[in-house]
């Protein structure tokens, strides 16, 4: 079942119009397709927001939110990153319990995953951790036995690989 | 010279060639009535904002042209959503609208403000709240581009206060630049030469054909592609006049209420050509036992379509006139091949032809009590060829689809895709407005008459000569149905046992009521209301538990249909 239910990442870019977040949202909701995560900003181009949704379904339901997205009048490019190369990033920012006692591990893991502190207080830390979704959950795991107080995630961010930008 | 907002609106509808609007005032769309008596633009004030949207639908499926209407905002607004729904279903070309309160009030709940550009996104092909004047007119040029291109559907435009009264020069658009909207016209040729093979193979093959034949105006080339491969024709109910009924390669329509021999012909085909249809759970049934040893060519100008609902073994994206046309002239390359081809799925046929003769489309006739096939049957016989019949949702719908014999495509409209009761006499109203010279009969239900037979006053306003024919049975009739036949006969909520005079209700809006309740009353009835200047009423008194058969049992396969009850 897992690979029929296989995560996907697409990128899809938009007008930057009034109300094209809601109707891409909209059509997920409304069509019953799942978002785990959506993250979307402008481009070079100020016109064109772009997009990057991770869903899951089988293939057909993917075949399925393609089409659907192309089908909107303010969609102007939908790439569906299954079976292609690409980069991805996530980040994080947590903030993290830090004792005197925990104070030294917090920062080796830090240093470990190549975060940054980015906000200190007598009884914390707050760190940015940047990399593919699975580095994020590493450090996640690692600092939740010592106390996580906060989190906040960015949904990851894909390019394809190679040398060409989406439009050739 | 500047222009306000309204007036470049009524502009820009006047450079769609646009002659009519259905509509209904109301404050936020006040400045638009005004500077409409300056335009020569022909307004129908129907007596409800639904029925105002069913109009402009009836308009565009009688003609293909663009409907328009027009409400206010808040109720007026709200009131549109389900006229627009079903145009949305139902792929139908129009333009939908709204006045707004003015962007400084707008999420402020203002005085009969709503979101209608939110409300209706899910049910509009696309939207739009005009927030600037100097964006009006492309807005404008790009809603009727995209309301009728593609796969047409609905476009609403929600037109704030204070933007009509604001200024502008006014200038049309030439071309409509939107970068995100491309329609696929031209089919792919390799796709098309798999077709051409998989054709040639075929033994038992089958025309399935949608709504949007009908939409794409393909109906010639439909009838001259099946008769070209010899090869019968179902339908779905949008696709129902698409394809004339009495010929001889009509199955008729197929799926739940399909005739015997059209699901036969589905359930045992070899090759499905679908042209513009898309699968719905009404055609289907089960459709795990769907076309179970058809090989699929999907042939539809919307991607989504294909594949959607069923396993397709050739999708071909593409304008349906462009896509048969680039087949036939492929097959045609071969002359010898498709005289073989002929002679191969000549069995087939023969096959078909004895399906047909076991079971018919037929009905018990009575001459007690008034069969409502039989109604529909003497409207069939007694009208012109070329008469538009629009229908109500419920029982009376499906047998006008089982008996009437459509001639010629835009001459039956009916809520396919909703199944909106209500959308009839509006509709018909809409159409006859489009063709003042033709016959328009609105075959309606006792339940789903009631949902708009405000409609009666606005006929006799404009003395549009719309014959109504209910055939009513005092009740719920498609509902009772699904009571008596999987509910053991508890008829909760479907008897409307208040017995309407309905001969009185057309005569208090000053319209004609005539009555029949004997079967030797139908055909008078009728040629009287033929015969009879504006529009009339006819209430025929049918038979109160006829059931519309055959019937495939919801979750059952096609051809596992019960066939009289
Ligand atoms: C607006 C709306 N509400 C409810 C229904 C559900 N429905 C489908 S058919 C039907 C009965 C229609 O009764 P009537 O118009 O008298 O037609 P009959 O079936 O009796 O011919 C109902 C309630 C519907 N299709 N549309
Ligand atoms: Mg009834």
């Amino acid at each position: 079942m897992a690979s029929h239910e296989a995560k996907h990442t697409i990128s899809v870019l938009v007008e930057n119009e009034f109300g094209v977040l809601t109707r891409v949202a909209g059509l997920f909701s409304g069509r019953g397709f799942n978002i785990e995560s959506l993250s979307v900003a402008p481009t070079l181009d100020d016109s064109i927001s772009r997009m990057t949704i991770v869903t899951s379904g089988d293939e057909r339901i993917l075949e399925q939110i393609t089409k659907q997205l192309n089908k909107l009048i303010d969609t102007i490019k939908v790439i569906d990153f299954t079976d292609s190369e690409y980069v991805e990033r996530e980040m994080a920012l947590i903030k993290v319990q830090a004792t005197e006692d925990t104070r030294a591990e917090v920062l080796r893991i830090v240093d470990i995953f190549r975060g940054n502190v980015v906000d200190v207080t007598a009884r914390s830390y707050t760190m940015e951790i940047t990399g593919a979704p699975s580095k994020i959950k590493a450090v996640i795991d690692l600092l939740k036995p010592i106390g996580i107080q906060e989190i906040v995630r960015s949904g990851p961010v894909v390019l394809g690989r190679g040398a060409k930008g989406w439009n050739g | 010279m500047k222009r306000t907002g309204s007036q470049i609106l009524l502009e820009s509808l006047l450079q769609e060639e646009v002659d009519t609007v259905f509509g209904y005032p109301g404050g936020t769309v006040i400045n638009i009535y005004n500077d409409l008596l300056d335009y020569p633009i022909k307004h129908i004030l129907t007596r409800h904002e639904q029925a105002a949207v069913h109009s402009a639908d009836g308009y565009a499926r009688a003609t293909g042209k663009v409907g328009v209407a027009i409400a206010t905002s808040g109720p007026g607004a709200t009131n549109t959503v389900t006229g627009i729904a079903t145009a949305y279903m139902d792929s139908i070309p129009m333009v939908v609208i709204t006045g707004q309160v003015p962007t400084p009030l707008i999420g402020n709940d203002a005085f009969q403000e709503a979101d209608i550009v939110g409300i209706t996104r899910s049910i509009t092909k696309h939207n739009y709240l005009v927030k600037d004047v100097r964006d009006l007119s492309r807005i404008v040029k790009q809603a009727f581009y995209i309301a009728r291109t593609g796969r047409p559907g609905p476009v609403l435009i929600d037109l704030p206060k204070d933007v009509q009264l604001a200024t502008t020069e006014f200038a049309y658009p030439e071309s409509v630049e939107l970068r995100g909207y491309k329609p696929t016209i031209s089919g792919n040729v390799r796709q098309v030469e798999k077709a051409a093979k998989m054709i040639m193979a075929a033994r038992r093959p089958v025309l399935y054909v949608g709504g949007g034949a009908t939409a794409s105006d393909a109906g010639k080339d439909l009838i001259a592609f099946a008769e070209l491969l010899q090869t019968p024709v179902v339908t779905t109910l949008m696709g129902m006049a698409a394809f004339p009924t009495g010929h001889p390669l009509s199955l008729g329509m197929l799926g739940m209420h399909g005739t015997y021999y059209a699901n036969m012909a589905v359930t045992n085909s070899d090759l499905l050509i679908a042209i513009g249809a898309r699968f719905d759970d009404r055609v289907t049934g089960r459709v795990a036992a769907f076309a179970p040893k058809a090989k699929i060519v999907h042939i539809d100008i919307d991607p989504t379509s294909i594949k959607k609902n069923v396993r397709v073994d050739l999708p071909i994206v593409g304008e349906l006139r462009d896509v048969i046309g680039k087949i036939s002239s492929k097959l045609q390359e071969d002359k010898d091949q498709i005289a073989a081809l002929s002679e191969h799925t000549a069995p087939w046929r023969s096959q078909i032809d004895s399906w047909r003769a076991q079971y018919p489309m037929t009905y018990k006739s009575s001459d007690k009590v008034i069969k409502p096939q039989y109604v529909i049957e003497k409207i069939r016989e007694l009208t012109r060829e070329d008469a538009i019949i629009a229908t109500e949702v419920g029982q009376h719908q499906m047998w006008t689809a089982q008996f009437f014999n459509f001639c010629h495509p835009r001459t039956f409209l009916t809520s396919g895709g909703l199944g909106t009761m209500g959308f009839g006499l509006p509709a018909a109203l809409g159409a006859q407005v489009a063709c003042p010279d033709r016959q328009v009969i609105d075959i309606s239900g006792d339940g789903s008459f009631q949902m708009n037979s405000q409609e009666l006053a606005t006929l006799v306003q404009y003395k549009l000569p719309v014959k109504i024919a209910i055939l009513n049975n005092n009740f719920l009739g498609m509902v009772r149905q699904w009571q008596q036949l999987f509910f053991d006969r508890r008829y909760s909520q479907t008897p409307l046992d208040v017995p309407i005079d309905f001969v009185k209700l057309a005569e208090a809006y000053g319209a004609t009521g005539l009555l029949a309740d004997k079967p030797d009353q139908v055909e008078s009835v009728i040629r009287k209301a033929l015969d009879t200047p504006g529009p009339v009423l006819m209430e025929f008194r049918v038979d109160r538990e006829e059931n519309v058969m055959p019937m495939v049992p919801a979750g059952a396969a096609i051809d596992e249909m019960v066939l009289a009850s």
